[in-house]
């Protein structure tokens, strides 16, 4: 069972916290919009914010040895994973070369996609995610259901008896403020005790060789500016070409993401601190394909504002882990597909195709048309379930036929009122399990059409 | 280095049509009261802007803060303001600046736009973590020097050689418990701003 509809029935079934995820979600949605109208020229940094993605991408390579040899010279040491596992050995090897165990983490999906955690715990290094959301997933030995906001899935009260068998809150504590005050007392001994701090990148400046990060709990720089050893993660895609080019980027980021004009604290990294080491580590894990696919490369400029999860209908109402996938809702659903399209071959089909996502993205990613390629390619590669290619087949020749269509029609509004409901709703009719037909009309939309004209 | 040479091989015959590299804007929207604007906007994250006449005045409104009144560690990189009580000159390991109550910083300018200032790492050098681990934060900018957008901001800014620095909007927050807005979520739980002049 890997289908999305599949892994969304338990969190549909229970009605009452369907909703209240999806009124949690969208009020991240009402505060992006708040945030993007006070910004008179919103629509021409979107414009340029493709543009520059777009630029970096046609010389993506280039742009990379720039950042390379510039990050050189700042003192950095640089490397380059083909895939996630060479991603997790080359940390490994820094961890063991410098006989360390314990890693201090802020958020980084890539980290997520390669399961670092994991794969450093099975060697015996204590790794901890530091941003509150992750850690709570963490504990809860979970992932998180969404890029931003990692736990927002959990209610408070859960996070309370979490809390309470971890840190030692106290029973039935659920308030966000006593909660947080203990993660934060808690998070400092490991702050405090970390040998080395990794964090992701949200943005590699291919001129000057280095590289931001954006945080609002200000934990990806505790982590970096306590211990000797800083490690920072990108994927090849992080790139873009000049300093500059963050005025754009940092407009949009965070009023897309929270609402926020911009993340509490946005750090430059530009080699390592006096005395400390700094590894950057490169990493391509399917990029590269994706930057090859002709109907895809565009997905490879997302920033990771989460933007289009928090506009989605059916990201509020199915939750991030019914995905099944790192990135979930549409961004992810294009982007999981290239990985391993028979696993995520339902991803594309979890979306209304309503378009929302594209219109919030900040960098204008054709979301939902995307997703629409993505339909058609799973479906030529017979990816899609027999059921599904089945009534595609049937509705093409129907539609094909004007006079097959008009007999059906006809067929079905005299039928369809004495037909029982097990002949109308049977088990294959999906669209029916969660709707009614509306009452059959007397006579069709055309002939309604001619007699009006008439 | 195998994967850097697959990589950026594969990178190269990926044929992604070549794409000019846009003009950036300079300017973008301009506010009317660019420090007043500042104020609202740093309010609106969660911090408080003072703006004063003289540093003279700044060292009163300081001294009155109820979190430098009630601190025991105050790390003061701006003499003029307050003294402060850690000998951040011989501090070598970051780790000794955990039990910091107030860090007293200068900021280089501030943001409009968006309540943030521009904290740049040079004059914190190996302490870095300072103006993370303090419990509360106390930047000035003086003289006072407030840029409407961020794209001015990065006009101004030049990353030349190695070094470090931040934007700080705020204090630092989190909303990962049922986005309820809980200020101090690792950073400081308090940040004020003096503009000055």
């Amino acid at each position: 069972m890997n289908r999305h509809a599949d892994r969304a029935a338990p969190f549909i079934a229970d009605d009452a916290r369907m909703h209240w995820h999806d009124k949690a979600v969208w009020h991240v949605r009402s505060n992006r919009d708040r945030a993007v109208a006070s910004v008179p020229e919103w629509e021409s940094l979107r414009d340029i914010a493709a543009q520059v993605k777009a630029h970096t991408m046609s010389r993506l390579a280039d742009y990379l040895e720039t950042f390379e040899s510039n990050a050189l010279r700042l003192g950095a040491q640089v490397h380059w994973a083909a895939d996630a596992a060479e991603h997790n050995d080359i940390v490994l090897s820094i961890l063991e070369q410098r006989s360390v165990q314990r890693l201090v983490k802020s958020k980084s999906m890539l980290t997520e996609e390669c399961h670092l955690n994991h794969f450093l715990e099975g060697h015996g290094i204590e790794v901890v995610d530091t941003d509150l959301g992750e850690r709570i997933v963490q504990l809860a030995k979970e992932t998180p259901s969404h890029i931003v906001l990692p736990a927002i899935h959990k209610k408070k009260e859960e996070i309370g008896t979490l809390f309470h068998h971890f840190l030692k809150t106290e029973a039935g504590a659920s308030d966000p403020k006593y909660l947080t005050e203990a993660a934060r007392g808690h998070l400092r001994e490991k702050f405090l005790a970390a040998d080395v701090g990794l964090t992701g990148v949200n943005f590699a400046i291919a001129e000057t060789g280095g590289f931001v990060v954006c945080t609002n709990e200000g934990n990806a720089d505790l982590g970096t500016s306590l211990p000797r050893v800083h490690i920072a993660s990108m994927g090849v895609e992080k790139l873009i070409p000049r300093a500059a080019d963050l005025g754009v980027f940092l407009r949009l980021l965070a009023r897309s993401a929270t609402g926020q004009p911009i993340t509490s604290f946005t750090s430059h990294f530009h080699g390592p601190r006096p005395g400390t080491e700094l590894h950057v580590i490169i990493v391509d894990n399917g990029r590269s394909g994706i930057l090859a696919s002709q109907a895809h490369r565009r997905a490879l400029s997302c920033i990771r504002c989460g933007a289009c999860m928090n506009t989605c209908p059916v990201f509020r109402r199915t939750g991030g882990h019914s995905y099944d996938a790192t990135v979930p809702g549409p961004i992810g659903s294009v982007l999981a597909p290239a990985g391993d399209a028979t696993r995520h071959a339902s991803l594309p089909f979890a979306s209304s195709l309503c378009g929302s996502c594209s219109d919030v993205c900040p960098v204008k990613i054709d979301l939902h048309h995307q997703l629409f390629l993505w339909r058609q390619e799973l479906a030529s590669r017979k990816l899609t379930p027999l059921s599904k290619r089945l009534a595609s087949h049937v509705g093409s020749l129907v539609l094909q036929r004007p006079w097959l269509y008009g007999a059906l029609g006809w067929l079905t509004r005299w039928f369809g009122r004495w037909l029982p409901r097990a002949m109308l709703y049977p088990a294959f009719n999906a669209w029916g399990r969660q709707r009614e037909l509306p009452p059959m009309p007397a006579e069709s939309f055309r002939a309604q059409l001619r007699r009006r004209r008439g | 280095m195998a994967s850097r040479t697959r990589i950026l091989s594969a990178l190269r015959a990926a044929g992604a049509p070549a794409v000019p590299l846009p003009e950036l804007p300079t300017g973008g929207q301009r506010f009317e009261d660019p420090p007043a604007q500042f104020a609202q906007s740093l309010a609106g994250v969660g911090g408080r802007c003072e703006r004063l006449p003289s540093m003279a005045a700044v060292r009163t409104a300081v001294a009155g803060l109820p979190t430098v009144l009630q601190a025991f560690k105050i790390a003061s990189l701006v003499p003029e303001v307050h003294p402060g009580n850690v000998a951040l000159q011989q501090i070598e390991d970051p780790h000794a600046l955990a039990d910091v109550d107030v860090a007293i910083l200068r900021g280089e300018f501030a943001v409009a736009e968006n309540g943030a200032v521009w904290v740049p790492g040079a004059a914190l050098g190996r302490r870095q973590a300072l103006p993370f681990i303090t419990q509360h934060l106390v930047l000035v900018v003086e003289p006072m020097d407030v840029v409407h957008t961020l794209h001015e901001a990065y006009g101004r800014l030049r990353f030349e050689g190695p070094g470090f620095g931040v934007f700080i909007s705020g204090p630092s927050k989190t909303a990962d418990i049922e986005q309820s807005l809980v200020i101090g979520a690792h950073g400081a739980r308090s940040a004020v701003v003096f503009l000055v002049g």
